[in-house]
């Protein structure tokens, strides 16, 4: 009996040291972590991976581009996503920023608002308090709600200091993701918000800032102002997996560039 | 017969094991929020924090004043207790001693469903529905506000104090009932002065549990109250103790997390003493 059991517990393990050695030879995982203003754009950029290098297995976990800077930092992902530049400090904690693409921050308001264009010395006017009714705008005569990010959010940091608003801004709402914010805006006549331009849906209206209304071209060139990076955040010597190199590789590419607009971001190249 | 005992011994220290195992959770969470929360309330100062109205956990020059979520989660709790306790309570004792049984098993279906249903769908029912509801009602800007947190929060203790209430009025011995009805009150007096008096501890204990519930709920709060950190007012955009740590964790560094971590310690000693209220209600009802 006992010599039995052996014979079966040792083929088991046999069987399954095999199985882990042919899972290894035939692909990877590739993991990434932060900036939920990034779904997007990584999601459609890891289906292309997949898509490509069969057998690699991709992963996004969207935490938020501190989270995912932290998770980078501590070898917790293989590439850590962030919707904003890297800070010195972070940068002096041994880690390096590649800009993947950039993105505009689109204004927006209720689809029923008739205000279509402000320019952004009115927009940091409004989030600093300075003009609370809509009238003062051509609108209608109510109050402005004005809705934002939490502290934190990549997205509030970029339009923040855009606008330079830091630690001026007079919130109503402070939500935690780009989906609520879209949600408010669109269930509320007088609101304005702020969302990543590829998240912006019909439910909401982006206006133009200075004229020029947001999109990939305005972005590309400049000429809409309320835009920052998509970084992906890597660590300083230390060397990536086999499929996350390739990842790293495929995504900054010019292959990838279709793929980067089709999800409403502007490629760098 | 000595082979039965090792036997014995043996269940025994599994089911000690088992039990060690939770008594270990509590004490692993317990010890690592104060080793988390103690160094940002150092050095922020005890006082500064617990009785500072200004949050501004990202600004340059950053405060971390956390009275307004505390003073937030209180209100909270307490207008949700409000709203709740009358609803809640006086649907028990029709349940318990005057429905008709068709009545009761359907009530008390949907009391237990509504236990059963996620917070974040309270929140999203509250977001799509309550808010512009409120909104257009009190024609204020914005309906997102303490008030649509009390309301979601009054909804959502309902079945905890129902089911609670319930039991303990279905304790109350038959003879009591019998002997009032019998000295000629009506039915209705004989349930709220007989029956509901001598329930009254395990009503409490019905309350105390809604509270607990209500100050440790973050879901459904965080997306009706408009999470700006004001100090609360019935139609102002607040933030709660629960929806501070929960929604700037996932971006927060430095001083900033082991501030949330101190919250998170806040309101932990909160919730302990809430249940230290319920032993205490549970143990008297017991006697």
């Amino acid at each position: 009996m006992k010599k039995f059991m052996t014979l079966v517990l040792s083929a088991v393990l046999a069987v399954s040291a095999l199985a882990g050695c042919s899972s290894k030879q035939k692909g990877g995982t590739v993991s990434t972590d932060g900036s939920t203003s990034m779904e997007e754009v990584i999601g459609v950029l890891g289906e292309a991976f997949q898509e490509k290098y069969s057998g690699m297995t991709f992963t996004y976990n969207p935490t938020g581009s501190g989270s995912g800077i932290q998770a980078a930092k501590e070898g917790r992902c293989d590439i850590g996503l962030s919707s904003r530049s890297l800070k010195e400090e972070e940068k002096a904690d041994g880690l390096t920023e590649t800009v993947l693409a950039n993105d505009g921050i689109a204004v927006i308001v209720n689809p029923k608002n008739e205000v279509g264009d402000l320019d952004v010395e009115t927009i940091a006017k409004i989030y600093t308090g300075e003009i609370t009714n809509w009238s003062e705008l051509g609108g209608n005569d109510a109050e402005i709600v004005v809705i934002g990010r939490e502290a934190g959010s990549g997205t509030r940091d970029g339009f923040e200091s855009i606008t330079g608003t830091e630690d001026a801004c007079k919130y109503r709402q402070e939500l935690t993701s780009t989906g609520d914010v879209i949600t408010t805006v669109s269930q509320n006549p007088d609101a304005i918000g702020y969302a990543s331009l590829a998240a912006v849906s019909d439910q909401v209206k982006a206006l133009s800032v200075g004229g020029v209304s947001p999109s990939e071209e305005t972005v590309k060139d400049g000429s809409y102002v309320i835009q920052r990076p998509f970084v992906l955040v890597t660590k300083d010597g230390a060397k990536l997996s086999d499929a996350a190199q390739k990842f790293f590789d495929f995504v900054t590419s010019d292959e990838a560039a279709p793929y980067i607009s089709q999800a409403g971001a502007v490629p760098v190249k | 017969m000595k082979k039965q005992n090792a036997f014995e011994n043996f269940i025994h220290g599994i089911f000690l094991i088992l039990g060690l195992i939770t008594v270990g959770c509590v004490l692993l969470i317990t010890l690592y929020l104060v080793v988390a929360g103690i160094p940002a309330i150092r050095k922020i100062g005890l006082r500064d924090f617990l009785f500072n109205p200004k949050w501004a956990s990202t600004a340059s020059e950053p405060s971390y004043g956390i009275l307004p979520f505390i003073l937030t989660s209180v209100y909270g709790t307490a207008g949700a207790i409000l709203v709740g306790v009358p609803i809640g309570f006086l649907t028990s004792v029709y349940l318990a001693k005057l429905a008709p049984a068709k009545i009761r098993t359907l009530v008390s279906g949907a009391v237990s469903l509504l236990a059963g249903i996620p917070s974040v769908v309270y929140g999203l029912v509250g977001m799509m529905v309550l808010v512009p509801g409120i909104r257009g009602l009190f024609h204020i800007p914005d309906g997102a506000s303490l008030f649509a947190a009390i309301i979601v929060l009054a909804i959502m203790i309902l079945p905890s104090i129902i089911n609670v209430s319930i039991t303990a009025l279905e304790a109350v011995p038959k003879e009591y009932e019998d002997a009032s009805l019998a000295l000629g009150a009506t039915p209705v007096e004989t349930y709220f002065k007989v029956s509901v008096p001598a329930a009254k501890s395990g009503i409490a204990a019905a309350v105390v549990l809604g509270v607990g519930r209500a100050i440790g709920e973050a879901m459904a709060v965080m997306m009706v109250s408009g999470n700006a950190p004001n100090l609360p007012e019935l139609f102002g955009s607040v933030r709660f103790l629960t929806t501070a740590v929960a929604s700037e964790m996932s971006y927060s560094s430095g001083l900033q997390r082991q501030a949330l971590f101190s919250i998170a310690l806040v309101l932990f000693l909160f919730i302990m003493l809430i249940n230290a209220a319920l032993n205490f209600f549970l143990k008297r009802s017991k006697e």
